[in-house]
């Protein structure tokens, strides 16, 4: 199936120092494209401000429901006094709490969410936010959305045999609706 | 000179049997997740599946081949007799045991923890255990070839290293190393808390650990298919190599850079601050050069053939390629995926494009794409092109050959675009099902069922393979003549001792893990109060 060739000098007088210089050329190549690359991601990182979380911050899964920012009543979203909102949610075998979050459009929000159990995560479909949940972890994460809508906001990560069942929901409000909300509640969801 | 047939076949064997296997558990997978599969079955199974698809496959599978194909490399390009005949079959009896002892639990449903680990969920101790085993043979592996070369360099002194020979301890080297890192994940935290020594375990660290094995692990999947595209594609195609000094500069640039850049998998974590993070990407970024490097070197070696074929023009030496041949095919077919896969790993590798995809199907579309497809076409390659030398029989279903290869890539192509698809409007991986019922998820459904088709196309494949090699072990008999590997357009006479020995390189390989590990390791240890209660699966409720 195989045959073999035995020249013992190149062809066609393709010399050594031709070979090595297309190669180191190539090579040079390589090395700008990666750079560029590089150069792109920390631009935009910079730029745009969008980066991972700067440091790590711990939340105990044993306590979250007996003290801290992840009691119960505490979680949902929060009107802040600047005008931006702090949504606060916690994963568990196989729901997110609160099941279904709503936030105002067009306004600096910033989701902190942690795991009761095991690992999960959470993305919202039709946007780029996305977080794992890791027990013992606090996620920290700053999103905006340009318009009201519905987005589905399953758990992106394997965390039992429910995994399948564990599908939030998140509700984009417009600003008014959403300051009109807040009037009347310290927490907002929509799930009652 | 081959002569250690039986171990270096017996090592094949066990990977494509393991490998038909969890293929048919893949196309199974597929499709009950698929629309065409009716919602009526217990979840529990799939992910019971998807443990046993994603343990053979990652752990099992490619590191047979890497083992037999690393034995088949010593005896060929050193011409020694492989040392330590008797502990590579204790190798071999370790994974094999390892294999079972890992799987009998999973087929229980007892350790449905997915072949990724997923601490604090815990399992029964035997599947990890048997995981060790398995990584324990591999490394009886990883001494072997470094004394082989050992002894070789002490009788020839002066002489340049083989490429394949090492291409084959760089490998070796990135594994044992790798490794390290799920070792020290599954013997300080998981096996414990699984034998019930422990209750408590820290998931942020463990995800830490695991990432450091989880990377590079792709690399050490990778480093036989391009050992391939050095040494085999070359001079099965008739031709030379185009640079044997850029081959090793690849090789050790995968020695270097692959290990301190695992982080990249946790870009979406909490765990790990974003100053880490972007160290790792900027690592990952410089994993992009072996291969871009690989790929001028490949093609070059490719031209050269053609026009030693009579190909002309500057585009037409392409069409005066031995396209009949299965190792031209397979590697062609390889070039297409790993340019599609390799383009989908530098989206990956940025924060920004990465958090629209992660832990998407997307993610699961590209290292089935860069794994499954432009990696494991290879290891047909390899196969087909050792087969005739193991079995002193002729390989001579050519176009059954051809016809499995072209199956290959088409199944891979139909299974991994749509899951890329799927991925990018956000469909999440390792579920189940779906239901495809609701609005928000049904414009996904007709992709997916794409995919399941890609699935039966590739099982198709896989069956054929086997078919194939069944067929070579009773064929006539017929000497292959010597083993022999791909020889440079211009023959190395003397050789930087950088380029030719891996002591610089392991230190590097060793300095830069420490460095960029040893931060969030170091971290999260001194951090208190992030040890988690266990949560036991598979047990009794």
């Amino acid at each position: 199936m195989t045959s073999e060739t035995d020249h013992s000098h190149g062809p066609h007088g393709l010399g050594e120092a031709v070979a090595a210089r297309i190669e180191r050329r190539w090579a040079a190549l390589s090395i700008v494209i990666v750079g560029v690359l590089v150069c792109m991601a920390a631009f935009i990182g910079i730029h745009q401000a969008t980066m991972p979380q700067g440091r790590v911050e711990t939340a105990d899964p044993t306590t979250l429901h007996l003290s801290g920012e992840f009691v119960e009543s505490n979680l949902g979203s929060a009107l802040e006094a600047d005008g931006s909102v702090t949504v606060r949610a916690i994963g568990q075998q196989y729901s997110f709490t609160p099941q279904c979050l709503v936030v105002p459009a067009d306004t600096p929000i910033t989701i902190r969410a942690t795991s009761a159990d095991v690992v999960h995560g959470l993305l919202i479909e039709g946007t780029n936010i996305n977080t794992m949940l890791v027990p013992g972890y606090v996620s920290d994460l700053p999103i905006r959305f340009k318009s009201p809508g519905e987005h589905v906001m399953p758990c992106q990560e394997f965390c039992g045999i429910g995994h399948q069942g564990m599908w939030g929901k998140v509700q984009v409000v417009d600003q008014t609706a959403f300051r009109n909300m807040a009037a009347s509640k310290r927490r907002l969801t929509c799930v009652d | 000179m081959l002569i250690n047939k039986r171990l270096i076949l017996s090592h094949f064997w066990l990977a494509f049997i393991v490998f038909g296997a969890a293929l048919v558990l893949g196309a199974w997978q597929m499709f009950v997740r698929s629309p065409l599969n009716a919602w009526h079955f217990n979840p529990e199974f799939y992910y019971r599946s998807v443990t046993a698809h994603g343990t053979v496959m990652g752990y099992v599978f490619p590191t047979l081949v890497a083992m037999g194909f690393g034995y088949a490399i010593s005896e060929a390009a050193l011409e020694q007799p492989l040392i330590g005949r008797r502990w590579a079959w204790a190798g071999l009896i370790l994974v094999a045991v390892g294999s079972v002892v890992a799987m009998i639990p999973v087929s229980l449903g007892l350790a449905s923890v997915l072949y990724t680990f997923y601490p604090p969920m815990i399992g029964n101790p035997f599947y990890y255990i048997g995981v060790v085993l398995v990584v324990v043979g591999s490394w009886i592996w990883v001494a072997l070839m470094s004394i082989n070369l050992a002894a070789w360099k002490r009788d020839n002194q002066d002489k340049p290293v083989p490429l394949a020979m090492f291409a084959n301890v760089a490998g070796s080297y990135l594994w044992g190393w790798t490794a390290v890192g799920a070792a020290l994940e599954l013997i300080f935290q998981i096996i414990p808390t699984a034998l019930g020594l422990t209750a408590t375990i820290d998931a942020g660290l463990a995800r830490v650990f695991f990432s450091w094995t989880l990377h590079a692990i792709v690399y050490f999947w990778l480093i036989p298919t391009y050992i391939a595209y050095y040494v085999i594609f070359p001079r099965a195609i008739g031709g030379r190599l185009y640079s044997d000094a850029m081959g090793r500069i690849a090789f050790i640039l995968f020695v270097v850079v692959a290990m301190p850049i695992g982080v990249h998998h946790l870009f979406a974590d909490p765990q790990v601050g974003a100053g880490l993070k972007f160290m790792h990407s900027v690592f990952t970024g410089l994993v992009a050069l072996p291969t871009l490097l690989t790929v001028f070197t490949i093609v070059a070696s490719a031209e050269i053939a053609s026009r030693l074929r009579g190909g002309k023009g500057v585009f037409g030496w392409i069409g005066a390629l031995p396209w009949k041949n299965p190792i031209m095919l397979a590697t062609a077919l390889s070039f297409v995926m790993l340019g599609f896969g390799g383009a989908g790993g530098l989206i990956n590798m940025s924060y920004q494009l990465d958090s629209t995809i992660h832990n998407t199907q997307w993610v699961t579309g590209h290292f089935h794409l860069i794994f499954g497809g432009a990696i494991v076409i290879m290891y047909f390659a390899i196969a087909y092109d050792l087969w005739p030398h193991l079995t002193g029989r002729a390989l001579d279903s050519l176009g059954m050959m051809r016809a499995q290869l072209w199956l290959w890539f088409i199944g891979m192509i139909v299974t991994t675009f749509p899951w890329h698809y799927v991925g990018i409007l956000g469909m999440p991986r390792r579920m189940a099902f779906y239901d495809y019922a609701n609005p928000a998820i049904s414009p996904q459904a007709f992709s997916v069922t794409m995919s399941a088709a890609g699935g039966l196309i590739l099982l198709t494949s896989g069956i054929l393979f086997l078919i194939v090699l069944i067929r070579g072990q009773f064929a006539a008999r017929g000497e292959a003549g010597a083993y022999r590997f791909a020889i440079p357009l211009h023959m190395p006479v003397r050789i930087p001792v950088a380029l030719n020995s891996f002591g610089l390189w392991l230190a590097l390989m060793i300095g830069l893990t420490v460095i960029n590990y040893g931060y969030p390791i170091a971290q999260l240890m001194v951090l208190k109060g992030t040890s988690v209660p266990a949560v036991y699966v598979g047990a009794a409720r």
